[in-house]
């Protein structure tokens, strides 16, 4: 076939129209949301305490972390989706939940004695933390993962990183909700850690699966 | 020499046509970008040492990646840098899938597509060029689907009469068919 047969066939295709990238990435962030979130509902479930530690600061920031980190990686990877997007400064915004869970952590060393620190970090079930946020990361991810295929990401192993960070924030989310440790020495350790464990994995995944 | 920011405007607008349906727009912006594309591909797979008989299929390639991926441009934003990042990803990936190093830099890839292309002997050689002879690895409906309306020239209407089969089922294995292609092209250079 000579490339100007090739450009017949392609304007012959021009009515058949790819669905909205940004339509597609809404839905398919939601449905992996969703698919975590009723495995959460189904076999962790709110603490008991949930709704009594409501007005404590330490739990609250949990949530300010892990929702900064999902929506900053969610703006990042968005940006990552396509070719020749301007990434400014979405690079440097994942810095952000580490750095505000790195300032908790200054506040909560003024506020705690000296010797309950290792208490406060070791925590009740790190291997938990470890293990579930990956896990309820795997569907949001997979969500992602099907709405960068749909888009170009020129950086596949960045963008196949950038998804993985936001999907470990909204798994984090739910499992802060169940977690019974609250101590920002808690959170930057082993909430960080699991993150570390889910963008690994996705940057593999990315260089594998991303490419088009 | 021609005002590159003129340039950008009349084709991120005729893509803006495109987007809204305008068939004849769109052939028009895939022709002209044809002979910048084709002069990317010969210097860059000269620069990652492959063959210049390549770069006809690395045009293709492009072309149908641009096709496959347009709705990923922003109409906000210049076409040129967009269509520069789409080839240069092309001709990377095969590069890299044949083990060389490409080193292949954005800017240059934008200096190109702004820049009147050459018309040479040797490019007027590649466009006769038969690239693309991976239609025959498609199915049959897909490649007579194709075959019709590209090779033959025939309208979407035309074709599915002689084909016998509505037009919806025609564009489908058209669109199908071209998803194919860009597959197959993607795993015949490892």
């Amino acid at each position: 076939m000579k490339t100007e047969d090739l450009i017949a066939a392609l304007a012959a295709d021009l009515e058949v129209k790819p669905s909205p990238l940004r339509r597609l990435f809404a839905l398919d962030v939601l449905a992996g949301f969703a698919v975590s979130a009723a495995f959460f509902f189904a076999f962790l479930g709110l603490r008991k305490t949930f709704f009594a530690s409501l007005d404590e600061p330490r739990f609250l920031f949990k949530f300010v972390f892990t929702l900064t980190m999902a929506a900053s990686g969610l703006v990042l990877v968005w940006r990552l989706s396509r070719p020749a997007a301007k990434i400014g400064a979405a690079g440097w915004a994942v810095l952000l939940a580490p750095a505000l869970a790195l300032l908790a952590c200054i506040a909560e060393m003024a506020a705690v004695p000296r010797d309950l620190w290792m208490t406060r970090m070791i925590g009740h079930n790190a291997v938990h933390c470890l293990t579930l946020i990956p896990l309820m990361s795997l569907a949001p991810l997979a969500g992602l993962f099907l709405a960068l295929r749909h888009g170009a990401p020129t950086e596949p192993q960045k963008a196949g990183a950038a998804a993985a960070f936001a999907a470990a924030g909204l798994a984090a989310t739910l499992y802060a909700a169940n977690c019974p440790d609250d101590s920002p020495f808690f959170v930057i350790v082993w909430y960080l850690l699991a993150t570390l464990i889910v963008v690994t994995l996705g940057w593999f995944a990315g260089g594998r699966f991303l490419r088009w | 020499m021609r005002d590159l920011q003129g340039q950008d405007e009349e084709w991120s607008a005729a893509m803006r046509a495109a987007l809204a349906g305008d068939g004849v727009a769109y052939s028009r912006l895939l022709t002209v970008l044809t002979p910048y594309l084709r002069h990317l591909c010969r210097k860059a797979c000269a620069r990652a040492g492959l063959a210049a008989s390549e770069a006809e299929d690395a045009v293709q390639e492009t072309l149908l990646a641009i096709h496959l991926k347009r709705h990923t441009w922003d109409p906000e934003q210049k076409l040129t840098p967009w269509i520069a990042a789409i080839a240069r990803n092309k001709i990377i990936d095969s590069a890299r899938r044949r083990g060389r190093r490409a080193e292949t830099d954005i800017g240059d890839f934008e200096n190109i597509l702004s820049s009147p292309p050459e018309t040479e002997h040797f490019e007027r050689e590649q466009e006769k060029q038969d690239a693309l002879r991976l239609l025959d690895r498609l199915s049959d409906k897909q490649r007579e689907a194709i075959e019709a309306v590209s090779i033959r020239g025939e309208s979407i209407r035309a074709a599915s009469e002689k084909l016998g089969v509505s037009e919806g089922a025609l564009r489908v294995s058209i669109h199908r068919g071209l998803k194919s292609l860009a597959e197959l092209y993607r795993k015949s250079r490892t």
